[in-house]
């Protein structure tokens, strides 16, 4: 027993040193968003494409969507515009953009020249639907199901390594239990 | 040349970053409990400051929708409740004592009790070892005659 416990100093070390590791993999600033599993929040919003029109949360509901909260003036937006539109293309995902404190002008400009993978964009001038979401900046993706309730959350441009890893699995699960 | 364009520049400043943000109040009551929201709430971008300090844009809008949610005549606990439904207890730089936020609000009483038992547990350890230094019963009495007769020649006159 006495021999024993010579080796606890190595065994709160290796304790420690466990939580370390975990800790260098965490993103301290992905935060576990506070939508998860509730319903989208409610919004009635500008339509970006046709001006007069506004769309609310009939827009997202019906089969499992992506809710991509974007802005010109966000450089990660530029750099996840292909990859958004090669699911829209390819892999048939219907996604929903929120234009985030934008000019609305530059916005259209922007798609008409990189192309538009979104079904609908809703104008969200002056970033109130972004704090309804919880969002701290652009870009943001949720995950949101056949009836409107959020399912996955993820902060920062999408690209094929994070839909392979954290996306896809589940959307295909929604889109098999909406069929 | 070059040093006319280097004196020049000394006297170019570049334009000033910061934005001043004034906020008109209805009334005093109401600036003071601004100035506590925005010193309770925490910036969700810039995870180390609160809303007051922050430069991020949602910290920005976050102060102006407590402005707004103050004048609409919410109540404290509306307001935080409103930050929670859509950050978390996160924004929260002084968290509720319930649920999972428990473990934050005892962890440092009981690291505390912990810290005291062990010292209290090692002082003890200590002092009976000291008590007992020598152990051997024969070498206890041969110790204890040499005091005695240190101090029967010490009390001759």
């Amino acid at each position: 027993m006495g021999r024993l416990k010579l080796f606890l100093p190595l065994l709160v070390f290796a304790v420690l040193a466990g939580f370390f590791i975990k800790g260098l993999g965490l993103d301290p600033r992905a935060l576990p968003s506070a939508l998860l599993e509730k319903p989208l929040p409610e919004f009635t919003l500008p339509n970006l494409d046709a001006p007069g029109q506004t769309l609310d949360n009939e827009a997202v509901l019906g089969a499992p969507t992506l809710v991509n909260v974007w802005a010109t003036w966000c450089p990660s937006c530029a750099v996840e515009h292909n990859f958004l539109n090669y699911l829209r293309e390819r892999e048939g995902v219907t996604i929903i953009g929120v234009n985030y404190k934008d000019n609305v002008d530059k916005a259209r400009v922007w798609l008409s020249e990189k192309g538009n993978p979104y079904r609908y964009n809703v104008v969200d001038l002056d970033g109130r639907f972004g704090i309804d979401l919880g969002i701290t900046g652009a870009p943001e993706t949720y995950l949101v199901d056949a009836e409107g309730v959020v399912q996955m959350r993820y902060q920062g441009p999408l690209d094929r390594h994070v839909w392979e890893q954290k996306f896809k699995p589940r959307y295909l699960e929604l889109l098999m239990g909406g069929e | 040349m070059g040093r006319l364009l280097c004196a020049l520049l000394l006297f170019w400043s570049m334009a000033a970053q910061a934005v001043i943000e004034t906020y008109q109040f209805d009334s005093p009551e109401l600036r003071d409990r601004y100035n506590v929201f925005v010193k309770e709430l925490r910036c969700p971008k810039c995870q180390n400051q609160n809303l007051e300090d922050s430069n991020a844009g949602v910290a920005a809008d976050l102060r102006r929708e407590v402005h707004r949610l103050l004048h609409e005549g919410y109540s404290d606990d509306e307001i935080y409740d409103y930050m929670v439904a859509r950050y978390g207890e996160f924004v929260l730089y002084r968290p509720k004592a319930s649920g999972i936020t428990l473990y934050l609000w005892l962890a440092p009483a009981v690291l505390l009790v912990l810290a005291v038992g062990t010292v209290a547990v090692i002082v003890r350890r200590s002092s009976r070892q000291s008590d007992d230094l020598v152990t051997d019963s024969q070498a206890k009495e041969r110790l204890q005659r040499v005091l005695d007769s240190a101090q029967e020649e010490s009390e001759k006159p």
